[in-house]
Parts: C-alpha cells; sequence; structure tokens
C-alpha cells in the first residue's frame, strides 16, 4: 500500500524511492518502539518522584550535596548541540550532499555525545564521592536507576553511530542504510528530549528550593 | 423480598458448611458485626443486580443453539441479518443501567464501609496496635500496657481501632467474620476498624503468602462481655510476662505462635498463644520507625529475614 | 559460595543431588521433575538423531522466518508447558485434598509450585499459544505474505523460548523462586530470598517480555501497513480488531513488567532500594508497577480469544457476526479501559475510599463493553443455522462460564467485598474462571479451528468433543468450590488447612483435577489419532468450514507466499461474499515474482545466547554473563550487515502450483455442512442458502 501522507517524522521525500517507500513501515514501528521506550522512562520518572522526599532519602545526602548544575547545564548545551548536527546528517542525506558531508556531520554528533557522556561519568564519579550511591537510600537507587538509563541510550546511540559509519563505508547508502539512519536520528533527538526532562525534573527539580 | 430471601439462602449454606467446626466463625457470611453484615448485604445485592444481565444469556444461550440447530429445518435463517437498533439500545442501555446503580451503590458503601473510618458506637474505643510477624500476630493495647501473641480479646460493641505494620515482609490481617482485611507493611502503619456485636470467637488470619509457616499464622478473635474483659486483662496482667526488646526479639523471630510460645516457656496458655504483662515503651513506634532511621537494617537485625540474629537485633534497637 | 568459574553453581544446585542427601516425598517429586526434564530433552535429541531430523528441524523450523511457521512453533511451545502446568495444577490440588494439617509436599516445594504454575500459565502457555496464533492467523486473514518484520518475528520467538528455557532449567538447577507469580517483594528481596529462584524469575520474565513487546510492535505495524488492498480497517475480520487492541497493550503495558522486575534485580544484585524495607524503599511501587502490566496482561490474553470466539460463532452459525461496530468500539474501550483499573487489585493497601470508589468504578465499567460482546455473540446465533462441531462446544461452556466469571468479577471490582475475598481462594475461581473459560477454551477453539488449515487435515472430532466436555466439567468442579472455599475465608497459597469443613470441596476439585488431566490426555490421544489417519481428514482444497475471511480462500497448508496474488478486498467476511458472488476460486490474469525474506539463524543464536545470560545471571557466573552478552550484540550488530537476504519465488512457479490447487478445486464435489465432518469434505463448501433449508434442497 503506498499512500501520499507518510507517518510524521523524517521524511526523505519520493526521490528517494525504495528507501522512501521502505520509511514507511519500517520508521513507523520504530515510532512505535520510542512510545514503548517512553512509557518505560515514564514509569520510572514516577518511581523517582515518588521517593524524591525527605522519606526517600532516608537521612542521606539529597540533590543540593551531590548536584553540580554547572557542569550539568554544559551537558545540556553538548547534547542540544549533537541534536543540531545529527539534523545536519539528516538534511545532508536528504539533499544528496554525499556520504562526507553525512560522515562529518555524524562524527561530529558522536564526538558531542562522547563528551557529554564523559562530563556525565565525571559527575558520577563526584556523586560516588559525597556519598550519594544508590546503595545509600531509595532516592539515590532511583536516581541511579534514571539517569545513568539514559546514558545508556546515549551510549548505545554512539556505538549506533559508529555502527552506520562503518556500513556507509561498506555497503554505501543504500536505501536500507538510509532507513536506519532515519531512525538512528529519531532516537538521537528523543533521547534529548528525555534530557530534557531529566534536566527539568531531576537536576533543576532537584534543587528547586 | 428477593434480596432478604437470598440472603436467608446464603446464611443457612454458611451453617452448614460449618456444622462440621467448632465454634469458631470464621467468614462474612456469618457476620459477627456490622462491617461484615454490610459486606455480605453488598455481596448479595450484586449478586442480585448483575442476574438481570446475566439470565438471559443463561437461558437464551440453549434455546439458540437447539432452535437454530442445523437440523432444524423449520428454523428462520438469516445469513446477512447484522444490525438493529433495538436489540444494539437494549445491549448497551441494560448493562450501563446496572453498572450505574451498582456505582452508586459503590460510591456510597465503599465511603460507609471504609476501615479508616472509626465506628460509632456508645462505649468508648478500644485501641490496639498490631504487629504483623513471621508466622504469628502481635496485639498490643497500649492504653493498658499489655501485649499477646495470637489472641486479639476485644470487648463486644465497642469499637476497636486497629493500626497495623510488619516487622518483616508484608502481611494481610484479616478476621472475616467481622470485617474485611487490610495489609500491614514494614515502615508504615494501616487502619481497620472493626466491632463484634456480640461475645464469640472469630478466626483471624493473614493472608498474603509470607513463607513456610504461612498457614499456620491464623488466631482467635474473642469477644466477651466487658466485665470479662475486665477479668481477662488482670489475667494477663496477672500471669503474662514482660515483652521487653529481648523477648520481642525472639517472638520476632520467624517461627509459628506454637515455636513461639515454647521459647517463652508459654505453654500453659491455648496453642500459640503468649500473653505479656507489660509492654516496653512505644514498641509499636520503634519497629515502625526502624526503616525510618535512615541507617541500614542488615539481615541479621531483620526479623524474617535469612541471618536473622535476635541477639544482634537486641543490640541493634538499643542503639 | 561463590567461585569464579562456576558462580554460586555447585552440587547441591542439582534437584537430584538434592533427592539423593535427603530423600523425603517432597525432594524425590522434584528430582522426578528433573528427570523427566533430562530424560525428556534426551529423549528428543535421540529421535531426532535416529529419524535424521535434525537437518530439515534446522532447515524449515528453527531458522524460518515464515510467520505460519514461527506461529506453530509458538503453539508448540506452548503446548508443552501447558503440559508441565497441568500437571503441577493438579499436583497442588492433590496436597490440598489431603492438606487437613499435612499432606505430601514440603511447603518450599508447594510454593515453588504455585510460583511456577502461575508464571507458566501466563507467560509460557497463554502469552505464546496467543502470539501463536495470531502469528499464523492475522496474515493471512488481512491478505498479508509475511509480518511487517519477519527476522524480529523469529528473534521474539527465540527470547519466548528462552524465558521458558530458563523455567524448565529451574527444575534441574537450583530452584524457583516461592513468592507466587506476582514475586511482590520485600519477600522477594535479598534478605528474605537469597537463593537464585527469584532471579530465575526475573530473567525469564524481562527476556521473554522484550520478545513479547517486539511482537507487539510487529502485530501492530503488520496491520497498519500490510493490509490487502482494499482491506480497510472496518473491513478486517474482527479477530484482527482484537490483534489490533492486543499488540497496542504489548507495547504499553509489558515496560512496567520490566521496569519493575529489574529494579527488583537492581536491589537483588547490586544493593538498590527500590523496593527494600530499609533506606526510603516501597514496595508499594512494585506493586502498583506489576499491576500496572498485569491488569492490561489480562485482557492482552482474552481480547484475541474474543476475536476467535467472533470468528468461530459467525463461521459456524454461518451468518455474519452481530454488531460489527459495536464490537469494533467494544473491544477498544476495553483495551483503554484495561489500563485504568490496576488499583482493584490492592483496594486493601491502606488508600483513601475515594481512591478506591474512582478504581472500583472504572473496573466495573468493563463489565458493559464485555457483556455487549457476549450479547452480540448470542444475536450471532439467532437465526443462525448452528453446527456443534468441538470449536461451538468450547463456545458453549465459554458463554456458561466466562458470566459466571463476570459475575464474580464485577463483585471483585467492589472495594467492599473485595476487602473481603482479595486473597482468598475466591479470587483464585475468579482468574481462573475468566482465564479458562476465556483464554484457554478460547485458544483450544481456535487451534481446532485453524488446525485444519495450518496442516492440511481436520482434527479428529470424537477425541475432540471428549476433551472439550471433559474441559468444562473439569473446569466447574475445580473451581466452583474454589469460590466457596474463599467466601469461607481460605486463603490461597495455604499449602495446609485446619478446618475440617473445607475437606468435601477440597475432594471435589481434586475430581475436577483429575478430569482437567484427562481433558489433557484427550487433546494428546487426537493429536496422535489425527496425524495417524491424516488421509481420511484431508482438506488440501482449504475451506474445511466454509469460511468467511481470506485464511480460508487459500490451500491447506498455504504455500509459503500466502497468496499467488495479493487479494483485492471488496467487502467485510470477503470469502463469504466472493462464494456467493462467483467471485471466489478465479484464475488471476498474471502471476508475478514474489520476493520473500531468507531463512536466518540469528533468532536461534539470539536465544542461546539469552538462555546462557540469564543462567549466568541467576548463578552469578559473570564472565560467561559479559561472554553471551557480548556474543548476542556482535551477532545482532553482524546481521545488519547482512541485506539483500531475500530470494524470489519465479511467477512461474506460483502460477503452476496455483492452476493445479484450482482444477482441484474444479474437480472436487462441494460438501454441505451435514457432512462437514466427514471424509467426503476435502475443504470446498456449498454455498447455504438463505431462507428455510427445505427450500435450499
Amino acid at each position: 500500500m503506498s499512500t501520499p501522507n507518510l507517518h510524521p517524522g523524517l521524511n526523505l521525500g519520493t526521490r528517494h524511492g525504495a528507501a522512501h517507500e521502505g520509511a514507511e513501515t519500517i520508521v513507523f514501528g520504530f515510532w512505535i518502539f520510542l512510545m514503548s521506550d517512553l512509557v518505560i522512562f515514564g514509569l520510572v520518572f514516577a518511581s523517582y518522584l515518588t521517593v524524591a522526599n525527605p522519606m526517600g532519602m532516608a537521612g542521606g545526602p539529597g540533590p543540593a550535596d551531590a548536584f553540580d548544575l554547572r557542569s550539568v547545564f554544559i551537558q545540556t548545551m553538548i547534547l542540544l548541540t549533537s541534536s543540531l548536527t545529527f539534523g545536519f546528517a539528516t538534511l545532508a542525506m536528504r539533499h544528496e550532499h554525499g556520504r562526507r558531508a553525512i560522515a562529518v556531520w555524524l562524527g561530529v554528533s558522536l564526538l558531542l555525545g562522547l563528551g557529554f557522556l564523559v562530563m556525565e561519568l565525571r559527575d558520577f564519579a563526584h556523586m560516588i564521592e559525597v556519598g550519594a550511591v544508590p546503595q545509600r537510600s531509595g532516592f539515590w537507587s532511583a536516581f541511579w536507576g534514571l539517569v545513568p538509563l539514559h546514558g545508556l541510550h546515549v551510549a548505545i546511540g554512539c556505538l549506533w553511530i559508529v555502527v552506520m559509519l562503518v556500513q556507509m563505508a561498506v555497503l554505501g547508502l543504500i536505501p536500507v542504510v538510509k532507513t536506519r539512519l532515519l531512525r538512528l536520528g529519531l532516537f538521537w533527538h528523543f533521547l534529548d528530549l528525555i534530557w530534557v526532562a531529566i534536566f527539568s525534573i531531576v537536576y533543576l527539580g532537584g534543587l528547586m528550593p | 423480598m428477593k434480596f432478604r430471601h437470598l440472603s436467608r439462602i446464603v446464611s443457612l449454606a454458611g451453617c452448614l458448611a460449618l456444622s462440621a467446626c467448632s465454634g469458631t466463625q470464621d467468614t462474612f457470611l456469618l457476620p459477627g458485626g456490622p462491617i461484615a453484615a454490610a459486606q455480605r448485604a453488598e455481596l448479595i445485592k450484586i449478586l442480585g443486580w448483575t442476574m438481570i444481565a446475566i439470565l438471559p444469556v443463561f437461558m437464551l444461550v440453549p434455546v439458540f443453539l437447539w432452535r437454530y440447530r442445523y437440523r432444524n429445518r423449520n428454523a428462520r435463517y438469516t445469513p446477512d441479518w447484522d444490525r438493529s437498533w433495538l436489540l444494539e439500545v437494549l445491549m448497551w442501555g441494560v448493562p450501563l443501567v446496572i453498572v450505574a446503580v451498582l456505582s452508586t451503590q459503590l460510591y456510597r458503601t465503599t465511603h460507609a464501609l471504609d476501615p479508616y473510618k472509626p465506628i460509632a458506637s456508645d462505649n468508648p474505643p478500644l485501641r490496639v496496635e498490631v504487629v504483623g510477624l513471621d508466622w504469628k500476630w502481635l496485639f498490643i493495647y497500649p492504653d493498658l500496657g499489655i501485649a499477646t501473641v495470637n489472641e486479639l480479646a476485644i470487648p463486644e460493641k465497642t469499637s476497636v481501632a486497629l493500626d497495623l505494620t510488619t516487622d518483616t515482609v508484608m502481611q494481610s490481617f484479616m478476621i472475616p467474620a467481622l470485617a474485611g482485611q487490610i495489609y500491614a507493611m514494614p515502615g508504615m502503619r494501616t487502619k481497620l476498624h472493626l466491632l463484634a456485636d456480640a461475645p464469640g470467637r472469630f478466626e483471624g488470619e493473614n493472608t498474603q503468602f509470607n513463607g513456610t509457616g504461612f498457614p499456620a499464622q491464623k488466631f482467635q478473635a474473642i469477644a466477651m462481655t466487658q466485665a470479662a474483659f475486665d477479668a481477662w486483662v488482670a489475667k494477663v496482667r496477672a500471669g503474662g510476662q514482660p515483652l521487653t526488646s529481648d523477648s520481642y526479639a525472639v517472638v520476632a523471630e520467624a517461627s509459628t505462635g506454637a515455636e513461639a510460645q515454647k521459647r517463652l516457656d508459654a505453654q500453659t496458655l491455648p496453642a500459640g498463644v503468649i500473653h505479656f504483662a507489660t509492654v516496653e515503651d512505644d514498641l509499636f513506634k520503634t519497629v515502625l520507625h526502624r526503616y525510618m532511621h535512615g541507617t541500614p537494617v542488615p539481615p541479621s537485625a531483620q526479623p524474617g529475614a535469612i541471618g536473622y540474629d535476635p541477639q544482634a537485633a537486641t543490640g541493634e534497637q538499643d542503639r | 559460595m561463590s567461585n569464579a568459574i562456576l558462580g554460586r553453581l555447585d552440587l547441591s544446585s542439582l534437584s537430584i543431588w538434592r533427592a539423593i542427601e535427603n530423600p523425603t516425598g517432597s525432594e524425590l517429586i522434584g528430582a522426578g521433575a528433573a528427570m523427566l526434564v533430562i530424560v525428556g530433552g534426551l529423549a528428543a535429541v535421540i529421535l531426532l538423531t535416529w529419524f535424521r531430523l535434525w537437518k530439515p528441524l534446522w532447515r524449515d523450523w528453527l531458522t524460518s522466518v515464515d510467520h505460519k511457521r514461527i506461529g506453530i512453533m509458538y503453539c508448540a511451545l506452548a503446548l508443552i508447558m501447558l503440559a508441565r502446568g497441568v500437571i503441577e495444577g493438579a499436583l497442588m490440588r492433590t496436597q490440598q485434598a489431603f492438606g487437613l494439617h499435612g499432606g505430601f509436599l514440603a511447603p518450599d516445594h508447594f510454593s515453588e509450585l504455585f510460583s511456577t504454575h502461575g508464571t507458566i500459565m501466563i507467560f509460557f502457555v497463554a502469552m505464546p499459544f496467543i502470539a501463536g496464533v495470531i502469528n499464523y492467523v492475522m496474515p493471512l486473514q488481512i491478505g498479508a505474505r509475511d509480518m511487517a518484520f519477519p527476522v524480529m518475528n523469529q528473534i521474539s520467538l527465540g527470547l519466548t523460548a528462552t524465558g521458558a528455557a530458563l523455567v524448565m532449567i529451574s527444575l534441574v538447577l537450583g530452584e524457583f523462586s516461592t513468592g507466587g507469580w506476582a514475586n511482590y517483594p520485600p519477600y522477594t528481596g535479598g534478605d528474605f530470598q537469597p537463593g537464585p529462584g527469584p532471579d530465575y524469575w526475573i530473567w525469564a520474565i524481562v527476556l521473554a517480555g522484550i520478545g513479547t513487546t517486539l511482537s507487539g510492535i510487529n502485530f501492530a505495524v503488520t496491520i497498519y501497513k500490510e493490509r490487502a488492498p482494499g482491506m480497510d480497517f472496518l473491513r478486517m475480520p474482527i479477530f484482527c480488531w482484537t490483534v489490533i487492541c492486543t499488540s497496542i497493550i504489548m507495547v504499553f503495558a509489558l515496560p512496567p513488567l520490566t521496569v519493575a522486575a529489574l529494579m527488583l534485580a537492581a536491589d537483588r544484585y547490586l544493593d538498590f532500594h527500590f523496593f527494600t524495607n530499609d533506606l526510603g524503599g516501597n514496595m508499594m511501587n512494585y506493586v502498583n508497577l506489576f499491576w500496572l502490566f498485569g491488569h492490561p496482561e489480562v485482557y492482552l490474553l482474552v481480547i484475541p480469544c474474543y476475536g476467535i470466539f467472533s470468528e468461530v460463532i459467525s463461521t459456524f452459525s454461518g451468518k455474519r457476526i452481530y454488531g460489527y461496530m459495536s464490537m469494533v468500539y467494544a473491544t477498544m474501550s476495553i483495551a483503554v479501559l484495561s489500563f485504568c483499573v490496576w488499583l482493584h487489585h490492592f483496594f486493601t493497601m491502606g488508600q483513601s475510599a475515594s481512591i478506591n470508589v474512582a478504581f472500583g468504578i472504572a473496573s466495573m465499567a468493563i463489565a458493559v463493553p464485555t457483556g455487549i460482546k457476549v450479547y452480540n455473540w448470542m444475536a450471532t446465533l439467532f437465526r443462525g443455522r448452528v453446527r456443534m462441531t468441538v470449536p461451538m462446544i468450547y463456545a458453549t461452556g465459554f458463554f456458561y462460564l466466562f458470566v459466571v466469571g463476570g459475575l464474580t468479577g464485577v463483585m471483585l471490582a467492589n472495594p467492599v467485598i473485595s476487602f473481603q475475598v482479595h486473597n482468598t481462594l475466591f479470587l483464585v475461581a475468579h482468574f481462573h474462571n475468566v482465564i479458562i473459560p476465556g483464554v484457554l477454551f478460547g485458544l483450544l477453539a481456535g487451534y481446532h479451528y485453524w488446525f485444519p488449515k495450518a496442516f492440511g487435515f481436520r482434527l479428529h472430532e470424537g477425541w475432540g468433543r471428549a476433551a472439550a466436555l471433559l474441559w468444562i466439567a473439569g473446569f466447574s468442579f475445580t473451581f466452583l468450590p474454589l469460590y466457596w472455599l474463599g467466601l469461607q475465608g481460605m486463603p490461597r497459597r495455604s499449602v495446609t488447612f485446619s478446618d475440617p469443613a473445607f475437606q468435601p470441596m477440597m475432594w471435589l476439585a481434586l475430581f475436577g483435577a483429575a478430569l482437567i488431566v484427562s481433558a489433557l490426555g484427550c487433546i494428546a490421544v487426537q493429536l496422535w489419532i489425527s496425524i495417524r489417519k491424516r488421509d481420511q481428514l484431508a482438506v488440501p482444497l482449504g475451506d474445511p468450514w466454509n469460511g468467511r475471511s481470506l485464511e480460508w480462500s487459500i490451500p491447506a497448508p498455504p504455500p509459503a507466499y500466502n497468496f499467488a496474488v495479493l487479494p483485492q478486498v471488496c467487502a467485510r467476511d470477503d470469502f463469504a461474499e466472493a462464494k456467493a458472488d462467483g467471485r471466489a476460486y478465479r484464475a488471476p490474469g498474471q502471476y508475478e515474482d514474489i520476493e520473500m525474506p531468507d531463512n536466518t539463524a540469528i533468532g536461534m543464536i539470539v536465544c542461546v545466547c539469552a538462555t546462557l545470560l540469564g543462567l549466568a545471571l541467576v548463578f552469578w557466573i559473570w564472565w560467561l554473563a559479559i561472554l553471551s552478552f557480548a556474543a548476542m550484540i556482535l551477532a545482532l550488530i553482524g546481521r545488519t550487515f547482512r541485506v539483500n537476504a531475500r530470494h524470489v519465488i519465479p511467477a512461474a512457479e506460483i502460477a503452476a502450483e496455483h492452476r493445479a490447487w484450482l482444477a482441484r478445486i474444479e474437480a472436487a464435489p462441494a460438501v454441505d455442512r451435514l457432512e462437514e465432518t466427514h471424509e467426503r469434505n476435502l475443504g470446498r463448501a456449498v454455498l447455504e442458502q438463505p431462507g428455510r433449508l427445505e427450500a435450499a434442497q
């Protein structure tokens, strides 16, 4: 079945032929997967909120003792920028600027993703230093269940970018590679969205007086 | 009327089922207090209302299956008939009306029978604090300064206000003939109110599975006249032992009531029952707050856990 | 306790060794079950080697990405696990029948039994059976060549098999959880159950759960995107509508289970405090998360069975389904409402009366659309021509018993009653009363209904009737007495009881359990006899029941590509309309090449790696966990480099096969419904005329 209106999201346009048509089913399926993943994040958020109180903290350190807002703000900027650069990669694919342009933008996004992870790991190290470990309280268990889960997703995203860079080199820009890049793009932007929620609810919310 | 008729059948059947056992009431079909009685009335009411929707199915299915059997040459056959406005309205309308009626009923009774709501009675209410342990119940009478294991004596026609928690895994406390159940959870306090209309013995139990001794976690709730209750209190005060942190640590160990009774040398009492003449101050609060201190409770100090050690637990509590 | 190579696995992990050291009756039963698993496995290996079936098994089944074969494998898995689940249930009934102050099972063994019984029946019988039927039937009904993602479909099957394998292995190595199928902490936390039991539950559930989520995505996308031309949403068979609802539930309701189980794992493995007693843990979060999955789950199970009953009742009444639109609305509203009622599983947790009221009313509201469905099926019987075949016997049992389950459901939806009967045998009776007549009868009806389509021959009718009647009687004798015991206040999960008044009902229930075991025996015998008599039961032409939807318009068993030419759908019940208009069985103007996906071993690789991963995690064998996980990820990434893994079936070959089949149709006798279960029924039906029967003849 081919309908003129594809699902919402990133489209390639009809001149991409098979990749455009393949996206119909494949990207739609990925949207559904993301919805399922969103439910997971929603539930972990909800669990976090139920213990973000003195009882959940059980006399242990609180957000103010362990969060470094400056570092988190920089992480936010890095991740948002990486979304922008990934957007450029998608546009480069859509407008057929060639494999090189796509690879460069993907590489930039990868570096930004890795930078984000390095900074996040440094924050985690600091938290461990001040005793904000998951073994300490229900609150920190929930925090370590939520924020590193996002970090794990970013790490998976980085691995995926590497795989796509290799596939672009080995297989070329064949339709299946294109639809995979579309899905990776959705994934990458989705992680941004989750991060915005983490930044506002966990970090800003936690540090609010 | 229909409902009253049904209710008579239900109680009759309940009596039959119970005729074999001792004088202990263990079902809300033979209620011993207003809560259980209201719950039984609710059950019968639902049974009656839902019959309006269910009886047509019971009666018409065999009729249709017989009348429209393949070999019946006289029945009409309309393979393309697939809608009728009248039927549609009936099919959606009748269940909707029934559910609406039952919903208003549910709204009223759920609020009226809220276990957190005190029950009105002429006598001053009795407070009891309940600690669920593996596999027994500890009842503390804070205003009387006594405590028991597996024996809940209450005066008749008196509202009993129970505060519940556990010092181990989650449990669920129920005396079916008096009131429904409520969960007891570590570090949390739940409430239940009940009232017995007349003297009697009622079986109480834990319904939430909590390990090998689970089926033995039963106790007797004994409703008595005020005079008998006072005598019972005096008896507990005279014959019971003190409930100290040491003896509590032993009671708290994973064991059935009978085993704990043996450990504390109280075998003269009915099986599984222990009486305590005095109770260390605020034991219930201590139990409740153990999990809120912000210090870890290691298995050695956690009643019910594998590796629980009463001695270590006592040290822990003293700290 | 734990070493670097074998983790915490040692000699005493072997249940057979435990029985040698401590030969009590209970341990011996455990060891016997372990022997059964080992002997069964060995027998399978020997038989496969003896008959040289390894190669065909690998080539035609294990590496197949054909939705039909995957569906059949799901059903086979479910039937094997059903045997174990039924035996466990019968064992529990026997224990309780002798359970007045005693019995023959140790309490821990009994607890393991109710935990594995529940886990197996829900996750490894009902779910795979449903996934199997959906896999087989849905693409045929919407006129598709395969699932949207055939390889992912195979991986889903692999992960489901992994979970089932872990539960089976727990009979031999270590022990299973004793915390019931819901596995509530803190009882299942590290402090109270440090052994491998709850870990088996966690990894079996998580791995199989991921598979189910992927299945849900696959089913949804297939229906949304792969329908044949002209197959509008409102022309789909009701079964496909129920599949949409179920796949929505799969996608949205499985995540809470995964989250709850993984949080429990974090508590047990890494000393987190999500659900612990101390340091700010909160077990109520687990209870909420679990039932946020658990309630939609029961609708996930029963909704497709509503679909099966819709197909069965309409076909065997020779009529359109009554109230198609009502059915669609009702199914959809059940699916949506199923997410709004989870709290009724714990009205007794101490929340305010107003919250209980809200969830109580929402729960009761589900009775409305469910009632509509029952009435619609009755209206479908009305003025039909009903044949009491095996699926219809199941449907009749369903009508009666399911309605009783609905009645007690309305009772349980009322907090006031729930306070009394929660956690008692009343509850046990209730959920068996919806799941056996609703889900299992539906699936068994579907099994009889679609078996001829899948294998080209019908199942033996007599043995099927015996099985169906035994199931209905067995269910009634086993579970209706439990309602009474529950009203008498007997808690569920009691290995023993002390009230002699319970005894007679317990014996009645044991009698029922014996009937259920014989029902299962009848199903096994029926399969055996049907295979032996397959020539007399053959229906190669594909339409043994005068079917109404597209799956009956193709040969039985269907070719790998399903449809020689994708059908052009013009109406609801398109095949029935086509037969009436004379459009059916027409040769198309031209045939085209068909491209189909190649076989792949990736599903098996994932299955083996995930099983090893699960075992390694249960027994703390960290090196194996890392190795198997890495191998799985590498295999999946490696697989993505294999593009164009498709082969072409040439048009000429398809044309030859299709024309040969059409010629056989032409030559074959069309039988009427009196001869439906007769040898003469080769799968071509004569047209039923409306009006009175004598007029038609």
